[in-house]
């Protein structure tokens, strides 16, 4: 046997929401992210795998529907299909619209030599009876076809093996435009079991889900449900994360204290441990309830039904209707919203999604907003109430400032767009939870943690550090308290806003520690903490408003900067809400106190 | 009814089907994007519903079902309602 083999290069490529990333994880075992709606892959993604001996690198192009060029996209996977050449290319067609997946796979034939289709969805095309006949298929385009089941992990290994031994195309005999020769093959290849329609439980689904008179309040009740289960699940969890941390934070105390000398061992304890912990103490519970619950949501097709029934009112603000669906990204994490931005085709409405993704509170919001409802004394159904409220203020916000950039800074009409509404799907339990806490809740975990700790530790020395009669922290406390008092705030809560901006997770336990040394069991009792800290109700609405209208964390600033290149748009970007929440705060200010 | 009667696809009403005949706008910016979607001369086109406040509309075409806004469904020409 030959000491080197070639590397073989293969890349799948298919209109968007057939399950390329399935199909990719499954190959690779790697966890690109995937959900139920089209433009769920922004990059381009890479992995390797290897079967009978040969190693294979597989790259996940994004979703297009031609290679024809309507798109960013479509200009990056056409470039990449035509300059780096790979030795296969996986088309990945959806068994359920074989014909409209054909039409982009023609496309790929009349550029690439080695195409193999790859008839993904099988298991769905069946339970709708749906069948293909792969024989007739291989034979009409001249391509190895395999049927699987990515998300079953069916027929993967057949896929594997065609990747490894794919055998140049024979020619097609077909004639005619991509299209014609799709609807051809199409023809004579699907079967549908005694011509029932498909798609008749997914409209009867529809029928309620975006109904003229139901849309609107199921998706009330639907922000509700999720907020709900939040609220009473982080309850159950913060409970036992309580015990859990405080009984650490002590011995780790203990140890330190024998171990360094201690200053060393304080700024550790009191500063960096101490604001972990506060950090992980309210953000862990209400994310590891509400990214699960996301990504069920995300997985069942609902988003980008939320995204048609709202169009309307984004096309009378002079933007487009899937901003709907990068805000409720941005409900997750701003980053992530920014850069979902990219499925907007047009630039101008894509400018104008990023600028305002924050407008939405995302994840590392949340604690802060459910602990100021806490201390406005409300119960978990009242609170449940006003955190649907606070969604509706944002979306409300979102449209005006939307209105306000497309009349002045970013003038022009609403462009033309279309919206793929895919099939419900059944999400697998098992692996949304796998996938929620392991990709989402601990990258952020870990993404807050890191940004917690130098925070943490500079806090630490600002209030230890003493200048001139008073620690640096008190110098810079009293600086901003003008401001924030102007506001219904005070230099505390200026201060803690100020030092979150790496994550904004850090504003609440920031401010607590610097409230008045409150100690981390007091983390778990907000509304007491509040009080014995001289705050009140108007604090905490000003409070609230706030955490929701003001600048994003850094590492959204950095993601918009390279989303728009421009500095310009970053400073917009973190200039405007930062206004509008500071003047809504002055105007709270002034009705409540 | 004319048998040569020519309505625009924004004009179907839910569960109106009907055969697409020509892109009266080939120069619109959704012009390429449509026929991708396989919007071609002689599909069939079903209008499946209407959003809540009346635009956008969802349209089945060839197994997909895709939203379009009024404006832009009013470049594609359909032959008469079928079923």
């Amino acid at each position: 046997m030959s000491g080197y083999e070639k590397i073989i290069t293969a890349t799948l490529a298919g209109n968007p929401n057939v399950g390329k990333s399935t199909v990719f994880n499954a190959l690779t075992g790697l966890h690109q992210h995937t959900g139920n709606w089209a433009g769920k892959t922004v990059g381009i993604a890479e992995g390797i795998f290897s079967a009978d001996g040969r190693t294979v690198t597989v790259t996940d192009l994004p979703g297009i529907y031609s290679l024809a060029s309507h798109s960013p996209e479509e200009d990056a996977a056409r470039d990449f299909l035509i300059n780096e050449r790979p030795d296969t290319v996986v088309c990945v067609c959806d068994a359920c619209c074989l014909e409209r997946s054909l039409i982009l796979a023609m496309q790929i034939c009349d550029l690439a030599d080695d195409v193999i289709l790859c008839v993904n969805l099988a298991d769905e095309a069946a339970k709708k009876g749906i069948s293909v006949d792969c024989g007739k298929l291989g034979s009409m385009t001249g391509c190895p076809v395999v049927l699987t089941a990515a998300r079953q992990n069916t027929g993967l290994c057949e896929l594997k093996s065609a990747v490894v031994n794919h055998h140049p195309r024979k020619p097609s005999g077909l004639t005619g435009t991509p299209a014609e020769r799709a609807a051809e093959i199409a023809g004579v290849c699907v079967s549908v079991q005694n011509g029932r329609d498909p798609t008749v439980r997914d409209r009867k689904i529809d029928r309620i889900l975006c109904g003229r008179f139901t849309a609107v309040p199921f998706l009330l009740l639907l922000l509700a449900a999720v907020f709900w289960l939040t609220l009473s699940g982080s309850g159950v969890l913060s409970a036992a994360l309580d015990t859990g941390l405080t009984f650490l934070a002590g011995h780790l105390r203990t140890a330190l204290t024998a171990i360094f000398p201690e200053p060393l061992a304080l700024l550790f304890c009191d500063g960096v441990i101490a604001t972990v912990f506060r950090v992980i103490a309210v953000m862990l519970p209400p994310m590891a309830i509400f990214f699960p619950l996301f990504t069920i949501l995300e997985d069942l097709g609902y988003l980008p039904r939320a995204a048609f029934s709202l169009d309307r009112c984004f096309a009378c603000c002079g933007s487009c209707g899937k901003q709907s669906l990068t805000m409720l990204m941005g409900l997750g994490c701003s980053a992530a919203g920014v850069t979902g931005c990219r499925i907007i085709d047009s630039p101008r409405e894509r400018k104008i999604a990023i600028l305002t993704n924050s407008f939405v509170p995302c994840n590392g919001r949340f604690p802060a907003i459910l602990a100021m409802l806490a201390c406005l004394g409300l119960g978990r159904g009242w609170s449940t109430a006003a955190m649907v409220g606070v969604l509706l203020l944002s979306l409300g916000m979102t449209l005006l400032v939307s209105k306000l950039l497309s009349v002045t800074v970013l003038r022009g009409t609403p462009s033309s767009f279309t919206l793929e509404l895919p099939p419900y799907r059944m999400p697998q339990i098992g692996r949304v939870i796998v996938r929620s806490v392991l990709d989402r809740t601990i990258f952020v975990l870990g993404r807050a943690v890191s940004a917690a700790a130098p925070a943490g530790a500079l806090i630490w020395l600002a209030a230890n550090v003493t200048v001139g009669g008073s620690s640096i922290y008190a110098h810079l406390t009293r600086l901003l308290d003008p401001v924030g008092r102007f506001a219904g705030m005070d230099g505390t809560w200026m201060l803690a806003f100020l030092f979150a901006l790496p994550a904004a997770e850090l504003i609440l336990p920031l401010a607590l520690a610097g409230g008045n040394a409150v100690s981390l069991a007091d983390t778990f009792d907000i509304p007491s903490a509040f009080a014995a800290c001289g705050w009140d109700s108007t604090t905490a609405v000003c409070v609230l408003v706030f955490t929701l209208f003001h600048f994003p964390c850094a590492t959204t600033l950095m993601t918009i900067r390279k989303e728009t290149g421009s500095l310009k748009d970053t400073i917009l970007a973190a200039v405007l809400p930062t206004v509008i929440g500071y003047g809504m705060c002055v105007i709270a200010r002034m009705m409540f106190r | 009814m004319n048998t040569r009667s020519i309505k625009k696809l924004s004009d179907l009403l839910p569960g109106e089907t009907a055969a697409v005949r020509f892109l009266t706008d080939p120069a619109h910016d959704l012009a390429g994007r449509l026929s991708d979607l396989g919007l071609t001369a002689g599909s069939r086109v079903t209008c499946t519903m209407k959003s809540p406040l009346g635009d956008p509309c969802a349209y089945l075409i060839r197994g997909a079902v895709i939203a379009l806004r009024r404006a832009d469904a009013s470049i594609v020409a359909v032959g008469e309602v079928i079923g």
